[in-house]
């Protein structure tokens, strides 16, 4: 599903990622782990087509085509989501436009008809009550003034409603309290399926007891320096990063 | 035969005399007096200049150059097919048409209803209701000190005469619609219109700025809005004027106790433009919104001058104006708040935000406190920035196109301001126009 190929990111002449390497199947859950600053947002962004992110070598292929010649809107519309670490606020635009919006520039991408109103608006209620969403938070505007927690539910709760083929989730665990975060985790193990991937990046293994990934991959300064099962979630979680 | 000003001080004040002899002048003998009175403040002063400190971002080298004149008849040339594709669909009101300054009869729906309220043209008003209207008019705008206000004094020839007698709330919109067209040479309109709200009563103003070609006029207005105790008053500015016009305008507000107003300005015509805002909050307990959404491109200059006078304890006021700027255009936000000394528990808040679709937009912002009371609460901001790029790529990252993601960004910025329109057939449409000329914008390959 996706191929990242000794992949050279800089943001201002300063080299971030340098020369990481990733590969998921369809159906499989991968988990990045790395000490602050290492670069995990940074692949996550470039994922997701941000300019502001230089990619100087390196390939990426996304269901065999290749990534970084596509904006960030036919790179979601291809079926890439990111749950944003810091989900950003756009004051006056209502969360439920957004979503409806999203939802419908993806179906014209696919040539599918735009969905009625009434059709968002019940999918919508549906996936909200699964997360525990207020319906209020549908008519605010975007992330304007949620709590930390609340951001997140959101992103799983947008999540839902595009249905991506690959999903990356940057720590989208942190601020979330033992309730919130098993719902969380219910509504990324609901998806689950042989043609769904994730990448999920965090820095607690309490996350991955909910989320039980197929790989753990360490990530420091840029690479990818480790990876292994779950078990070695469990080792990080014990011994840090200081052996890398 | 048009009456020629040259751009000079002396042609303002000696045509005055051309334009009494003229037959423009329809007014009873009390206005010519009041013209004779009014010319003299332009006369002391003339255009002000960069180093008056009300004036300091904006030349009006190019008006004192710039010949203009009054001519033109009113209504001749304009379609009423024409005039019906100025008004808002779905919106029932009554309609007031000026072609050129002067009033034009057929299209207009002049209004004296049995509850008593009147809607016409300010010359016809002063010859049937005269007392009315000399209670009133020039008693709020200040023809001595504003060089523009004086001018309009002494050569509007027409407007809109607006009353609502006490306890009457009108609820039909005044549409009211001055309609520029070319005249074959740059023309001088000075629309002057009074409103007066009774005790307790209520009125919605449209006033509507349009033209039908893209030329060179000088079109400054003057409104006096008297609103009573307990009244409440909608007024609306939307001035469409052509991007060669001039365009000042000052509107003269006098709130009476406990009352409200409401003025929401959408400013986008015009190559230069000055809209003077100044309400005077003279009883206790009154509330002043004003809202402004000014939008320029290409090297339009418009420059909001806000005096928000707090004259009478216990009033709130709220200035809430957003700013788009693109090309080489410049924008001026000089908001104002002056309270007396006795208004205390006064209650001032401003904010100006502006977005930059160009790095050769410009703003210059500046607010400007005058309190001479100890016990009162005033707050403003001021904002300058581009458009999100975080909340840009959020929306692409969702699926969303670049051009979409854009446009939701700008029509939540200009919703700001309008979401606080009352009338939804008028807001829906100046949502309409604002995305259109974003939408030429983006087509410009302008809003970044
Ligand atoms: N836009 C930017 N401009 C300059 N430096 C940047 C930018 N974005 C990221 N960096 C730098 O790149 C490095 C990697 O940042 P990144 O956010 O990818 O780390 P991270 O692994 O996600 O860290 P954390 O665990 O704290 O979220 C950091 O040193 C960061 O300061
Ligand atoms: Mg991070």
């Amino acid at each position: 599903m996706l191929e990242v190929r000794n992949l050279h990111v800089q943001v201002d002449d300063k080299e971030i990622l340098k020369g990481l390497n990733i590969t998921v199947a369809p159906g499989e859950v991968h988990s990045i782990m790395g000490p602050n600053g290492s670069g995990k947002s940074t692949l996550a962004q470039v994922l997701a087509g941000k300019e502001t992110y230089e990619v100087t070598e390196g390939e990426i292929t996304f269901q065999g085509k290749d990534l970084i010649d596509l904006e960030p809107e036919e790179r979601a519309c291809e079926g890439i989501f990111l749950a944003f670490q810091y989900p950003v606020e756009i004051p006056g635009v209502a969360n439920t436009y957004l979503l409806r919006e999203a939802l419908n520039a993806k179906r014209e991408y696919w040539n599918e008809k735009p969905l009625k109103h009434v059709e968002f608006a019940k999918l919508a209620r549906e996936k909200m009550r699964e997360l525990g969403i207020d319906e209020d938070l549908l008519k605010r505007s975007v992330n304007t003034g949620f709590s930390g927690g609340e951001k997140k539910r959101n992103e799983v709760f947008q999540m839902q409603i595009l249905e991506p083929r690959l999903s990356v989730l940057d720590e989208t665990d942190s601020g979330l309290d033992i309730d919130a975060l098993k719902i969380v985790a219910n509504g990324v193990n609901s998806m689950r399926g042989t043609e769904r991937s994730f990448i999920v990046i965090t820095h607690y293994q309490r996350l991955l007891n909910y989320i039980v990934p197929d790989f753990v991959h360490v990530m420091v300064d840029g690479k990818i320096v480790k990876s292994g099962g779950k078990e070695l979630a469990q080792e990080l979680e014990e011994k840090g990063y200081a052996g890398f | 035969m048009a009456i020629v000003f040259d751009g000079t001080r002396e042609s303002y004040v000696e045509g005055l005399s051309e334009f009494l002899g003229s037959g423009r002048n329809t007014l009873p003998e009390w206005v010519t007096d009041l013209r004779r009175e009014a010319i003299s403040g332009f006369g002391n002063t003339g255009f002000p200049m960069l180093s008056d400190e009300e004036w300091r971002f904006t030349n009006l080298d190019v008006l004192r150059r710039t010949s203009f004149s009054i001519v033109g008849n009113g209504i001749s040339d304009v379609s009423e097919k024409t005039v019906d594709s100025y008004g808002f669909s779905g919106l029932s009101c009554v309609r007031l048409v000026f072609v050129n300054g002067r009033f034009a009869s057929p299209p207009s729906d002049e209004l004296r209803d049995e509850e008593g309220v009147i809607a016409t043209s300010l010359s016809k008003a002063a010859c049937e209701y005269s007392d009315l209207v000399r209670n009133h008019l020039a008693r709020y705008a200040d023809y001595e000190k504003d060089p523009f206000i004086s001018l309009n004094t002494s050569y509007f020839e027409d407007g809109v005469f607006i009353y609502v007698p006490d306890g009457v709330v009108f609820e039909k919109p005044v549409h009211v619609l001055y309609i520029s067209t070319d005249e074959g040479q740059p023309m001088f309109v000075n629309p002057r219109n009074l409103i007066v709200v009774g005790q307790s009563s209520g009125a919605k103003v449209v006033e509507h700025y349009v033209s039908t070609s893209q030329n060179v006029y000088f079109s400054n207005v003057v409104t006096e809005v008297v609103c009573g105790e307990n009244a409440n008053l909608e007024h609306y500015r939307l001035e469409f004027e052509s991007q060669k016009a001039f365009n000042f305008s000052t509107l003269r507000v006098n709130q009476r106790k406990n009352s409200n107003i409401a003025s929401h300005s959408v400013l986008c015509g015009g190559a230069l433009v000055r809209n003077n805002i100044h309400p005077v909050l003279a009883g206790e307990g009154c509330n002043s919104d004003i809202y402004g959404l000014f939008m320029s491109e290409g090297r339009q200059h418009m420059d909001n001058f806000m005096r928000v006078e707090h004259a009478s304890p216990h009033c709130d006021s709220r200035q809430f104006y957003n700013g788009v700027l693109d090309g080489r255009s410049k924008g001026v936000f000089h908001g104002r708040i002056m309270v007396h000394e006795g208004a205390e528990k006064t209650d001032a808040k401003q904010t100006n935000r502006n977005l930059l679709l160009s790095d050769m937009a410009q703003i210059d912002t500046k607010p400007q406190l005058e309190i001479y009371n100890d016990d009162v609460k005033c707050t403003h901001g001021a904002t300058i920035g581009q458009m999100d790029e975080e909340a840009l790529f959020y929306l692409c990252s969702r699926g969303i196109p670049m051009r979409k993601a854009k446009i939701i960004m700008l029509r939540a910025f200009t919703n700001e301001t309008l979401e606080n329109m009352s009338i939804s057939s008028i807001r829906d449409a100046l949502e309409d126009s604002v995305m259109q000329w974003f939408e030429r914008r983006l087509e410009n390959g302008s809003g970044r």
